[in-house]
């Protein structure tokens, strides 16, 4: 199969669902001249003009709310955040306007926009701003859909989804992946929001490895004895929740943990766990782990953001606790 | 519009209002109810220029901008007591009016959130090449919030046809407008982004009309944004459950005959407005007021299982 970077395979998708329908805009800042801070958007302005590829003054709210107001009048922009830290400026407009049009509207109205959460994640060293993992915030928001894409083929897949739904979907992309060739099947194809996957499977332990955190479970595995035969899902979407398909493994294993980028404190993980105490509590035969990152603001010193992050290390550890049942 | 049409206009508001402040007292109408009294020349100024396929982005204080776009008085009515065949299927309630076909976009319960909603429709209409023109509504306290400085200059930037019609009714909540910035003219904002912009007497339909037609025909033509700011003076509290600390003596100035919306056309058009006219018109209108609130008495309040079904509620 053909190799495409995460940036390549969404950009991709982009000029495809731009070439099928041409309300299909982008919007954000930076997207247009230059093609994206993370050459997210590279050729498309040459290819579908200024109309189409719009560049903006840093001014979140607005632009934000722009891309709502279209979208009430039948557009379907694709709506960028350089970074997703950046979208705090912008709450109103997402969690108050388009999260809520819809229903406010009796339904008349829909809201179909694609929210990119570029340059989302840890461990590049850019301080506390530049470094979170903010999907729970619209998780708990009622309105949204949230996508977190750990793969190129996923990214690609997903973003066709996302800007084919007519809900607003929040799109968060890792910055660690962005250029890590994968592969990409060649040709049109969608990944459903709402279905997660196995990444392999296992009988012992289920370990649920949400976004970016997918890499550093995969890495924690090679290091780990064989015999210990793990089940590894990626959501892929955390709201809706996957939860059948990670209720069927629970009922297998008995042993469960999630892992994620974001701090463990009201994050996915715990959300998951409250979704297994009442739809699945007579599958677990132990406590479920979730690990995240330490409930602090991410330092910069290198030393310190490792210490704040989840480690493969820690993951490997806490799985082989896990299989042996040693976690009481 | 003429001028018997467009004081009809501004009298349903008047009485639509006083019946909701009634309905209000006696329990019938519940939540957060911000009037219109006494801005009435404004809605109904700048909507006489408009067509169903411009767009209207409302406030916190919109029943007023509703019925002045869409004539709809049973389904504002319905809303307010939130019935299933309200403007929004009793699902918004008073802040969150839609009636889309007529190109009424909602009102919002978020000071200045509607600005950019309203950048996004003009956006469409230059997007898609039609004609169509978006118009945001603000106070005086919206205009000391990011979105609406952000949206003039986006507005400016990229050309687009929208006009911002600021209604300074002196009041923000319960904040005066010389407590909140040391200078109220908002023209002066528009010229700091490259917008043409006129001040209006906000109280005189006439000079609504006036200064709308002048917006309409530049933003029209393409040639990008134009703002209006129109003085006025809310006759009513901020809302329902908010004492009315302002002075007596500005109120009454507010309310004199020639400064009332209403009372200044009927003094001006006395060829028009004799007696028997207004008594008519009183008439006309407390009739179709009663028949809304009738019709919205009888209307069902939503279903529950169609409710869950529609929007997915686990």
């Amino acid at each position: 199969m053909r190799e495409l970077t995460f940036i390549d395979a969404m950009n991709e998708a982009l000029a495809e669902e731009m070439e099928r329908d041409k309300n299909v805009f982008i919007i954000g800042e930076d997207v247009d001249i230059n093609g994206g801070v993370w050459k997210e958007t590279n050729g498309l302005l040459e290819r579908f003009g200024h109309e189409r590829v719009i560049g903006t003054p840093i001014s979140e709210s607005a632009f934000s709310g722009l891309a709502a107001g279209a979208a009430m009048c039948g557009l379907r922009p694709v709506l960028e955040f350089m970074y997703m830290d950046f979208v705090g400026v912008a709450m109103d407009q997402l969690c108050n306007q388009i999260a809520k049009l819809h229903l406010m509207s009796g339904g008349q109205i829909k809201i179909p926009i694609t929210i990119r959460m570029c340059g989302t994640g840890n461990g590049t060293r850019e301080g506390a701003q530049h470094s979170q993992s903010l999907e729970a915030w619209f998780a708990h928001v009622p309105g949204f859909k949230v996508v977190m894409p750990a793969t190129a083929k996923d990214a690609k897949g997903l973003l066709k989804s996302s800007i084919r739904d007519d809900s607003p979907v929040i799109f968060i992309e890792n910055r660690n992946i962005y250029y890590d060739k994968e592969p990409v099947p060649e040709g049109e194809f969608m990944v459903p929001i709402g279905e997660a996957e196995i990444v392999q499977t296992g009988s012992d332990v289920t370990v649920i490895a949400v976004g970016y955190a997918r890499r550093k479970v995969i890495t924690a595995l090679k290091t780990l004895d064989k015999s210990i035969g793990v089940e590894l899902i990626d959501p892929r979407t955390v709201d809706p929740l996957d939860m059948n398909l990670i209720l069927h493994s629970l009922a297998k294993t008995g042993k469960i943990m999630i892992v994620h980028e974001a701090h463990a404190e009201c994050g996915i993980g715990a959300e998951i766990v409250r979704r297994i105490a009442s739809e699945g509590f007579d599958y677990l035969d132990c406590p479920p782990i979730v690990l995240g990152g330490k409930n602090i603001p991410t330092p910069f010193s290198p030393p310190l953001e490792d210490f704040v992050l989840i480690s493969p290390e820690e993951i490997a550890k806490n799985i082989v606790a896990l299989a042996g049942n040693q976690i009481y | 519009m003429t001028i018997e049409n467009l004081y009809r206009r501004m009298l349903l508001i008047r009485r639509f209002e006083e019946k909701v402040k009634q309905l209000y007292q006696a329990g019938e109408i519940t939540g957060a109810i911000h009037l219109y009294i006494g801005q009435e020349a404004i809605a109904v100024g700048v909507c006489s220029g408009l067509k169903d396929s411009d767009y209207v982005f409302s406030t916190h204080r919109g029943h007023g901008h509703y019925l002045a776009k869409t004539s709809d008085i049973a389904g504002a009515m319905a809303e307010l007591m939130g019935r299933r065949s309200g403007c929004s299927h009793g699902y918004g309630g008073s802040m969150h009016m839609f009636n889309p076909v007529k190109g009424f976009m909602g009102g919002n319960g978020i000071v200045g959130g509607g600005i950019p909603l309203a950048l996004g429709a003009a956006f469409a209409a230059k997007y898609k090449k039609t004609d169509s023109i978006s118009v945001s509504f603000f106070g005086d306290g919206a205009s000391n919030q990011g979105t609406f400085h952000e949206c003039l200059n986006l507005a400016a930037l990229k050309r687009l046809p929208f006009i911002a019609v600021c209604e300074n009714n002196r009041y923000a909540a319960t904040t005066p407008v010389t407590h909140a910035t040391i200078d109220e003219d908002m023209t002066k904002r528009a010229a700091a982004y490259g917008i043409p912009a006129l001040n209006v007497d906000g109280n005189d339909v006439e000079k609504v009309i006036e200064a709308i037609i002048t917006a309409i025909k530049y933003v029209r033509s393409g040639k990008g944004p134009f703002l209006l700011d129109c003085k006025t003076y809310r006759i009513e509290p901020h809302c329902g459950i908010i004492a009315d600390i302002r002075p007596e003596k500005e109120r009454a100035e507010w309310q004199a005959p020639e400064k009332d919306p209403l009372n200044c056309i009927i003094s001006r058009y006395p060829e028009i407005f004799n007696n028997g006219k207004i008594t008519v018109l009183e008439n006309e209108i407390n009739t179709d007021i009663e028949n809304a609130v009738m019709f919205a008495r009888q209307s069902l309040f939503p279903d529950i299982k169609e409710f869950t079904e529609e929007f997915k509620v686990k």
